[in-house]
């Protein structure tokens, strides 16, 4: 199977990765060639074969549930890129 | 000073031979002169490290202070430390500056060791060349004989495998995902662990791909990283796939000895193109092995040769989620625009490299509507199969020695254009990591070249120890003590 450049744009704006005119074509031809190398996965059989999902060694905890962390307002906002007060700032999202 | 151990630093600062101080500068004026050429640091922290360093001699003095006290590390960037910026090695986080600590930097603060700065990286941990770092590309301290070439140090942790090899500290922190500890270490001539998934909290560290992502650490010797290790793991309620076991003191470990050990020598780790001295070298690992004691059993890990593809599938879509959340709104660079889609997509494209931008966009893409059981979900199936490939493997045997990395270091111009080609150094050490294994590699010798190679001892589940008994013996038989070109020692 092979990725035209279409497929490229719309995972690009799917992922929000701003992709260049010029770029799309060359992230094309890497992506096929990674997805050609992939394919031979599909010679595998895994039938019956569940996902791994973790290494099964961690055991799900539980634990009261009350609040053990908070009060850092500062904290959480002062790598914000621009802020007004207490609040993180976007571009007008509704006219 | 110039060429000693962590544990010869430990026991020299404990009978009060040296001081704390005198050990944070020496190696903070080796950073000066050296760290023009290598570039292992993204930020130094000097001042810090001298007031860390009188505070861990006050301590000594009393006969106090805890397993590293007054000995200088170095911390991949990819831990995030209080107050000091963390930058992944990418432009997005250039002034990031967490309000938090990492729990296994804060478990090395714990013991009182001292941090000299942050080492350079692969941008977000992606790649095993160190080239894609927005700080710019690491270099090598080892140089081919008669060669002024500048060489790669491998990667993802370069930088923390540089600065160890070159005596600019006497240990790091590094983190491996598929790779990223053994391989640098195996191409700087040093030692590196790359534990069971599950021993050292993820909490704090930038995450990559969060079900293979674990970090371990890189010095000179197995002694040194069983020093190491024993600080930086244990369990932490912060992260949920932390692994709630007591941590054993390893450093007890190491003279045990392969007496009656079963080591196997995986078939499928033999390759044509595998170049004959990386051959003769394993050939002469598993000699070292058994004149100790110890049995070499052939075992087959049938499903090695996709382990590659398969990490490549997984990694990468849990860096498309992972990496979601630079988007220029709560912290990071930002990049103005009229829409908040523009301003996201403005954000990304100039905050994120070449190399990380393609793992995105391929992440994406498996995880896309149409695909997510074509690639994702078959390469989760295929990741179990890889897992029961090492199970039965461990019912015969207790250790396996396979290579660490195909090549040795190679030159900054000869990096393959070709991405699949760049995976391919990883061949060796990604299958443990896709099974959560432990694994460590140890540097066993010199190419012709000059140049260090590595092996590589892979475990069972939690039997770190028994990787560092069996690394302790080939240790000694290597008796590796060649220096890099630049080092510590011959720079004065």
């Amino acid at each position: 199977m092979s990725l035209d450049t279409r497929t490229v744009r719309r995972i690009a704006k799917l992922a929000r990765i701003g992709l260049d005119d010029q770029e799309a074509e060359g992230l094309r031809q890497e992506l096929d060639g990674i997805l050609g190398w992939v394919e031979q996965l599909n010679e595998v059989d895994i039938t019956d074969v569940p996902p791994m999902i973790g290494t099964g060694l961690a055991k799900p905890r539980l634990r009261v549930d009350v609040v053990t962390d908070g009060g850092k307002r500062e904290a959480v906002l002062s790598n914000a890129p621009d802020r007004a007060d207490a609040f993180f700032t976007v571009p007008k999202v509704v006219e | 000073m110039r060429d000693m151990t962590l544990a010869a630093a430990r026991e020299a600062l404990a009978k009060r031979e040296i001081s704390a101080v005198e050990l944070v500068d020496h190696h903070i004026s080796t950073i000066e002169k050296l760290d023009g050429d290598i570039n292992a640091f993204i930020t130094t922290t000097p001042d810090q490290a001298r007031l860390a360093a009188k505070a861990a001699d006050e301590q000594l003095a009393k006969g106090e202070g805890g397993l590293l006290c007054g000995i200088p590390l170095g911390v991949k960037d990819l831990f995030c430390t209080d107050g000091t910026r963390t930058t992944a090695g990418s432009n997005i986080l250039r002034h990031f500056v967490p309000p938090y600590e990492s729990t296994v930097t804060a478990n090395l603060l714990k013991q009182d060791a001292v941090f000299l700065g942050k080492l350079n990286l692969d941008e977000f941990a992606m790649g095993s060349t160190n080239l894609t770092s927005a700080f710019g590309s690491v270099t090598n301290p080892w140089k081919r004989a008669g060669d002024d070439k500048k060489l790669v140090p491998g990667g993802s942790s370069g930088g923390s495998a540089a600065a160890v090899a070159s005596g600019m500290v006497l240990g790091a922190t590094g983190t491996d995902t598929g790779g990223s500890i053994r391989q640098p270490a195996s191409f700087c001539g040093i030692t590196g662990v790359k534990p069971t998934y599950g021993r050292c909290s993820r909490f704090g560290t930038i995450a990559f791909a969060s079900s293979l992502d674990q970090a371990g650490p890189m010095a000179r010797t197995l002694e040194d990283c069983a020093l190491m290790l024993e600080a930086m793991a244990g369990f932490d309620p912060k992260d949920s796939t932390s692994v709630d076991l007591a941590v054993p003191r390893y450093v007890d470990a190491l003279e045990r000895g392969v007496k009656g050990l079963k080591v196997g020598i995986p078939e499928e780790y033999r390759s044509e193109d595998l170049p004959a001295e990386i051959q003769a070298l394993w050939e002469q690992g598993i000699a070292w092995l058994r004149d100790a004691g110890a049995e070499t059993v052939k075992v087959s890990l049938p499903h090695t040769k996709y382990g590659l593809p398969t990490y490549y599938i997984a990694a990468l879509a849990e860096a498309s989620s992972n990496l979601a959340r630079y988007d220029g709104v709560r912290f990071g660079e930002r990049v103005p625009a009229d829409s908040l889609d523009m301003m996201y997509e403005a954000t990304r494209h100039a905050g994120f490299g070449e190399e990380v931008r393609r793992r995105i966009l391929m992440g994406t893409y498996v995880l896309s509507s149409g695909y997510y059981d074509a690639y994702y979900l078959r390469a989760q199936k295929i990741r179990t199969l890889i897992q029961r490939d090492f199970l039965s493997a461990f019912e015969k045997v207790d250790v396996l020695l396979t290579p660490t990395a195909p090549s040795a270091a190679f030159a900054h111009d000869e990096k393959p254009t070709d991405p699949v080609q760049v995976y391919l150094n990883d061949v060796f050490t990604v299958p443990a990591s896709l099974a959560g294994v432990p694994a460590l590699s140890l540097p066993a010798g010199l190419d012709s070249k000059g140049l260090p190679l590595g092996l590589q001892l892979i475990g069972r589940y939690f039997e770190e120890e028994t990787l560092f008994a069996a690394g302790r013996v080939m240790e000694k038989a290597a008796g590796f003590t060649h220096r890099p070109a630049l080092f510590a020692g011959s720079a004065a």
